[in-house]
């Protein structure tokens, strides 16, 4: 006997219902715009004819302490957003690196947190009654672990020749995948009690089947949701690390860097804040809108009005 | 309710002492060595020897937890060459970079990141529950597309964003306010809170919205309830009818919040902190990184943990307390 069907995991209801859904629509076009530019970065920087490390100290006004030359940061032909004050090195190129760090530690860590979280969620919503009972206890350990504190303090005491984008995606996604596990635990508990899981179970179809073919499938919407917000979350966090000094190491550009650095020159050159400060601002806004966009879609309790 | 206490709190200092135990186990057994990331920027190969004899690194990892634990209740003696630094009571480490035992340099800045957290709290509860509560009441259609708004963006917009247009904004363009020094309370209220001002509106703004949301959320669900119906029946004033009993259930699920709030801006207000220079804490963290200061990583590490431990334990008891349908068990 095989197992019955189950419901797809993203109903066609919800795509149709995405597709007509403006912010969801703006979010994802700037996002899908955000991580083409942090893959084709080498690309874009080449194509600029700069790189993020050469320093133009002619460029750079030494009587008012370094401040690019020219209005708006030092704007022109040759290097489209300014270069930065204090280096003189391009702003386009740094900020486009900037994006492969923002963007790819965030979805790394995401996709790690998801692994995690649904792996431990699932196992203790299967497991029996002592293998809950101890995994639920893990969840809880690792949901009162101060996040920040315990990231800055791990990045610390870590040998500096590690390789930082993806040592930052391993310590957000260690310490942060408890919502996840939690989330998928309940749900796995709901899904339990379903008939088709119970009649897959009773024909004798071993834990990792049902799990995959049963569990899965009906973890896919909440746990899309979930992640959708995460993704933001661990950009914020990421970009604070930087910012603190404990992110990528220099000269690697990230976005939280820069603004910690243009804190020191915010009265003298006010774009060298504005520039990663509003790409920070829209990206993370775009991936929000995405997420509220698949909530509105996908939550069960809003279903009623779509439809 | 006893038997429920007792257990909670066991729970709690269970998950303290596997908190403990699990941050010991990663900054011991790091591959970096603890007696170079204690002895700080400024070591000599004399001070590395002291300090690695002083801490006993040398015993096997669970001896050294073992006294550390020991530390925490009894106190504990540091020999460091010629002569002892002693570390009272609740040690929670000795910082040998500024000679000072861990828990009087938290002491030292506990004050400044409560008022961080205690001011942005209060901001953030007035206004979000007032805002809350008039859209809930009345349904101001715009009030609720602002709150709505504000509460995704609060996701978009990082902590130290907000504080550094805020900065540019009152202090260097407008030139309103100061840049911001911690004034103790006990020495002028005023000034504590003019130079506060700033972070605590930068915090609160994210939290605002949450709270509005909430709020409106919980008044809705408390008016659709028969009780309201039957007070309404009986003709009570709509005015009585919302001071008098919506707003008890709306503002239920707020108080458990609070404690865990408080908790949470405690221990991340790191970035509030270092963006606007206030000595609390987190800038003793962050201090500490650049210092290469282990023990005060490790303490700082451990109290927000217990922080974190002690708000959650204490939102379950305020829920159970301001609740009488839940029943702890």
């Amino acid at each position: 006997m095989t197992t019955a069907p189950s419901a797809p995991p993203v109903p066609s209801r919800a795509l149709a219902a995405l597709r007509r859904d403006r912010g969801f629509l703006t979010g994802a076009v700037i996002a899908g715009t955000m991580v083409l530019v942090a893959v084709t970065a080498p690309l874009l920087a080449a194509l600029a004819g700069q790189d993020y490390t050469t320093y133009h100290d002619g460029l750079l006004d030494s009587a008012r302490g370094g401040v690019p030359i020219g209005s708006f940061g030092g704007i022109s032909g040759e290097h489209w957003l300014g270069v930065e004050p204090g280096t003189g090195r391009d702003l386009f190129a740094r900020v486009v690196y900037g994006a492969q760090v923002s963007v790819g530690v965030a979805l790394g860590a995401t996709f790690l947190e998801v692994l995690l979280g649904v792996g431990f969620g699932v196992a203790a919503g299967l497991g029996g009654r002592w293998l809950d009972a101890g995994l639920s206890r893990v969840i809880d350990l690792v949901l009162s672990v101060p996040v920040l504190v315990m990231a800055i303090s791990l990045l610390a005491i870590v040998p500096q020749d590690w390789p930082r984008p993806l040592l930052l995606a391993t310590v957000i996604a260690v310490l942060g995948w408890g919502g996840t596990a939690r989330i998928s635990r309940g749900e796995t508990l709901t899904l339990r009690t379903r008939d088709y899981v119970a009649a897959a179970q009773v024909a004798g179809a071993p834990w990792w089947r049902v799990a995959r073919r049963e569990i899965l499938p009906g973890l896919t919407a909440p746990i899309l949701t979930y992640a959708a917000l995460l993704l933001p979350t661990n950009m914020v966090v990421e970009a604070g690390l930087s910012f603190l000094g404990v992110g990528v190491r220099p000269p690697t550009p990230s976005w939280g860097q820069m603004l910690s650095s243009a804190t020191t020159w915010f009265r003298a050159d006010p774009f060298y804040v504005f520039l990663p400060g509003l790409l920070l601002f829209l990206t993370l806004l775009s991936f929000v809108l995405v997420a509220n966009g698949l909530r509105r879609a996908l939550d069960p309790r809003q279903r009623e009005v779509l439809r | 309710m006893i038997g429920y206490l007792i257990r909670r709190i066991a729970g709690a200092a269970l998950v303290l002492l596997a908190l403990s135990a699990i941050v010991y186990a990663l900054f011991y057994l790091a591959p970096s060595d603890p007696a170079i990331l204690t002895c700080g920027k400024g070591c000599t190969p004399e001070r590395l020897a002291d300090v690695r004899a002083a801490m006993g690194l040398a015993d096997p990892v669970w001896t050294q937890y073992w006294h550390f634990l020991e530390g925490v209740f009894t106190g504990r003696d540091y020999p460091a060459g010629p002569d002892v630094r002693h570390c009272p009571a609740p040690c929670l480490g000795y910082s040998f970079e500024t000679d000072q035992p861990v828990t009087a340099l938290l002491l030292d800045r506990i004050p400044v990141s409560f008022s961080l957290a205690i001011g942005a709290e209060v901001l953030s509860l007035a206004i979000g529950v007032g805002a809350g509560l008039l859209s809930g009441a009345r349904r101001f259609r715009w009030l609720d597309r602002l709150v709505n708004g504000l509460v995704l963006a609060g996701y978009a917009v990082p902590v130290f964003l907000v504080g550094l247009l805020l900065l540019l904004l009152f202090c260097v363009h407008l030139r309103w306010l100061p840049f911001p020094t911690y004034v103790p309370f006990t020495t002028s209220p005023l000034l504590w809170a003019q130079n506060l001002l700033l972070p605590w509106i930068s915090l609160a703004v994210i939290q605002t919205a949450a709270y509005a949301r909430l709020t409106r959320a919980g008044l809705q669900e408390t008016l659709a309830e028969d009780h309201i119906r039957t007070a309404r029946a009986y003709g009570i004033p709509e005015r009585r009818i919302l001071r008098r009993r919506a707003l008890r259930g709306a503002l239920l699920p707020l108080i458990t919040l609070t404690a865990v709030d408080v908790a949470a801006i405690m221990t991340s207000a790191v970035l509030t902190e270092t963006m606007f220079g206030l000595p609390g804490v987190g800038q003793l963290l962050v201090g500490a990184v650049n210092q290469i200061d282990l023990p005060v990583v490790v303490g700082v590490t451990l109290l927000t943990g217990l922080i974190i431990v002690i708000a959650n334990a204490a939102a379950d008891f305020l829920y159970a307390a301001v609740d009488p349908r839940v029943q702890l068990r």
